[in-house]
């Protein structure tokens, strides 16, 4: 059974007397455990999908299954739960809480779950170990780079060994080699079994996937496998 | 999520902004100082009030003439002269009012006194020497007059020590004679420094026979008041009835309703008093209490700014997994916290300035001014300030938690 699965989807914005069509009819599958990415110009509607399938917007038409209910199902406190217990975002701008340190970001999302607060801290600091942070776990946040703000977003993301992680742009406001770092954490974390929706415009990050999904004005233009898939730091520094 | 990891996210959350917290703060501070304060002076002024009333001792009773007005147009001094002579004949009949160990009329004005080149305006108190006992005042220096000096209307007096200190100043006072609405009386007690008792200021009167006082000062032939002293306090109720019946009949009242006199006992002056000064601390106390919703306004203000500056952080958290209430409860935790705070602080600074208050007045009445806080002062302002924290806090806290999560992440 397919983890995402998505039926026609429709998104329609009303501002004002005019309605946008951000999605109309968009329709595929995701089975656990795969690395989609999904691609297209600005305006294409990729956002809006994964806000969609990340449970932080619903559709306007439709039907999006996840992990076998439909998402128009879920009340409010379900869909916080799904999003703390079973989804894990990574944005383009970190999102990182200033003034805290590495250890209580990625703690927080422990915050809203049911896990019992004795195991946070060895939670969070293996989290960190994952990627590659462990010497920075007291900093505060403003006091690391880019590269490192994004890992520590990471780290935040899988903290609660969620089904899907959803990576917004994950490397659009990073340096090239900062970039390839944390493609190459994303790519590990498929590799152990979690499943990633990658929104990139860069046809290069989008070949660390398996497939690419190409949005143009809210339909699915193309959805074929990568055939010469990127491996680690192949090739990026170029 | 626990109430405790609540309680620390909105710790947090204020701690990022310190000076900003303090600041937001003041108003309420402020509000609960003024608070505190005023019911601390109001219960010290009650006390001290209270207090004087009773240094008339329980087993006194007033008897005044008049009755108490009974609307806006009626005029309580209908009947001003209606205690003379007769009716202290009446009451001085044991048959009539068994209760009664002694009384005095009393005849009180205010009137120039002179000393040689020295003139000053005085109290005079016209009594008989029970006055001494009812009022605990007995001469420092000289003696009080006697029943028979009041017999033959001596012209004598007993001086308070702020009198001898304006007419006299150092000099010697007894056996001098002074001009009381010129007419000569000789001075032949000086009273120790007493304060109030019972509404008159001891210290500033001058307390002469009530005969002398009737005949050569007031001019008239009634008296303003009757200061009765009971056998004991047990027998006062009764007291009080038995004296009612005896001017009703000297009277011919049949109806308690057209009473052309007044009774009160110490224990009604004192009910008396209390009520008037609740009601001043409760108006004085609601005033100061506007100044605590002017505080709430900042709180909701400050909040409702650090709402929308934290937009992204609420769009992140519901990213994250919060639910609509956790937001709701983190940023209304945080306006209690505020409030909270305040209101500790104030309290604190409330009771602080109470204390500094009462040495100041004790210092300037002379009298001892009672530091008092009571429990019910501290409650309220911890309850009103949570309360204010609620209210004000409410809404920002609305606005943030149906914040959408992705019209939050995307905010700049």
């Amino acid at each position: 059974m397919s983890l995402i699965s998505v039926n026609n989807l429709e998104k329609t914005y009303n501002e004002g007397e005019t309605e946008t069509k951000a999605l109309c009819g968009v329709s595929f599958n995701v089975p656990e455990g795969e690395f989609v990415a999904v691609m297209g110009p600005s305006g294409s509607g990729k956002s809006t999908l994964l806000h969609i399938l990340g449970f932080l917007d619903r559709q306007t038409k439709g039907s999006y299954l996840f992990d076998g209910k439909e998402l128009s199902e879920y009340t409010d406190n379900e869909v916080a739960k799904v999003r703390n217990e079973k989804m894990g975002f990574i944005f383009q701008s970190f999102n990182l809480l200033a003034r805290t340190s590495v250890l209580e970001n990625v703690k927080l999302p422990l915050l809203y779950s049911t896990t019992p607060q004795s195991k946070w801290n060895g939670l969070a600091k293996k989290a960190i170990e994952q990627v590659g942070l462990s010497h920075r776990v007291n900093h505060l946040t403003s006091q690391l780079s880019g590269g490192e703000k994004q890992r520590v977003a990471i780290a935040r993301a899988l903290i609660n060994e969620p089904k899907i992680i959803f990576a917004d742009e994950p490397t659009g406001n990073l340096d090239s080699k900062s970039g390839s770092d944390v493609m190459e954490i994303i790519e590990k974390l498929n590799n152990q079994g979690h499943t990633i929706i990658l929104i990139t415009h860069e046809t290069y990050t989008a070949q660390y996937a398996q497939r690419i999904i190409t949005l143009r004005d809210g339909k699915i233009e193309t959805d074929e496998n990568v055939k010469n898939r990127r491996k680690g730091k192949d090739d990026f520094l170029k | 999520m626990t109430f405790k990891n609540s309680l620390k996210t909105a710790v947090k959350g204020l701690r990022a902004n310190k000076s900003r917290s303090a600041l937001t703060i003041l108003g309420i501070v402020i509000g609960i100082t003024s608070i505190i304060l005023i019911m601390s002076l109001g219960k010290g002024a009650q006390e001290l009030i209270l207090n004087q009333v009773r240094g008339l001792g329980s087993a006194t009773i007033i008897i005044e003439p008049g009755r108490e007005a009974q609307g806006p147009s009626d005029f309580g001094s209908l009947f001003t002269d209606s205690l003379k002579d007769r009716e202290v004949e009446a009451l001085s009949k044991l048959s009539n009012a068994p209760g009664i160990e002694d009384l005095t009329p009393m005849v009180v004005l205010s009137t120039t006194v002179a000393f040689e080149n020295e003139v000053d305006s005085f109290m005079i108190l016209g009594a008989s020497p029970l006055v001494a006992e009812i009022v605990d005042v007995y001469p420092e220096f000289g003696q009080f007059f006697t029943d028979e000096q009041v017999q033959q209307l001596s012209a004598v007096a007993v001086i308070g020590s702020e009198v001898k200190e304006k007419l006299f100043g150092p000099s010697e006072a007894l056996n001098q004679n002074i001009k009381i609405k010129n007419k000569v009386f000789k001075v032949i007690g000086i009273s120790p420094k007493k304060g109030q008792v019972g509404m008159l200021d001891v210290d500033n009167s001058i307390i002469v026979p009530y005969t002398t006082a009737l005949k050569y000062l007031s001019g008239m032939n009634y008296y303003h008041q009757i200061l009765v002293k009971a056998k004991s306090e047990q027998i006062v109720p009764q007291t009080v009835e038995d004296i009612k019946a005896t001017l009703r009949e000297l009277h011919n009242i049949t109806d308690p309703k057209k009473d052309d006199f007044q009774v009160a006992t110490q224990e009604d002056i004192a009910k008396r008093v209390g009520t008037v000064t609740s009601v001043l601390t409760i108006f004085l106390a609601a005033i100061a209490a506007i100044s605590l919703v002017v505080g709430g306004i900042g709180i909701m203000n400050i909040m409702l700014v650090s709402v929308t500056e934290r937009t992204r952080e609420i769009g992140l958290r519901k990213a994250l997994g919060a639910t609509t209430k956790n937001i709701l409860t983190q940023f209304l935790m945080e306006s209690i916290i505020l409030t909270l705070l305040g209101g500790l602080v104030g309290i604190i600074l409330g009771i602080s300035d109470s204390f500094i208050a009462s040495l100041i007045l004790t210092k300037a009445l002379g009298s001892n001014w009672q530091f008092t806080i009571s429990i019910q002062a501290i409650l309220l302002g911890l309850g009103v300030s949570a309360f204010v924290g609620v209210v004000f806090g409410l809404y920002p806290a609305q606005q943030a938690s149906k914040k959408s999560p992705i019209e939050a992440l995307r905010y700049e």
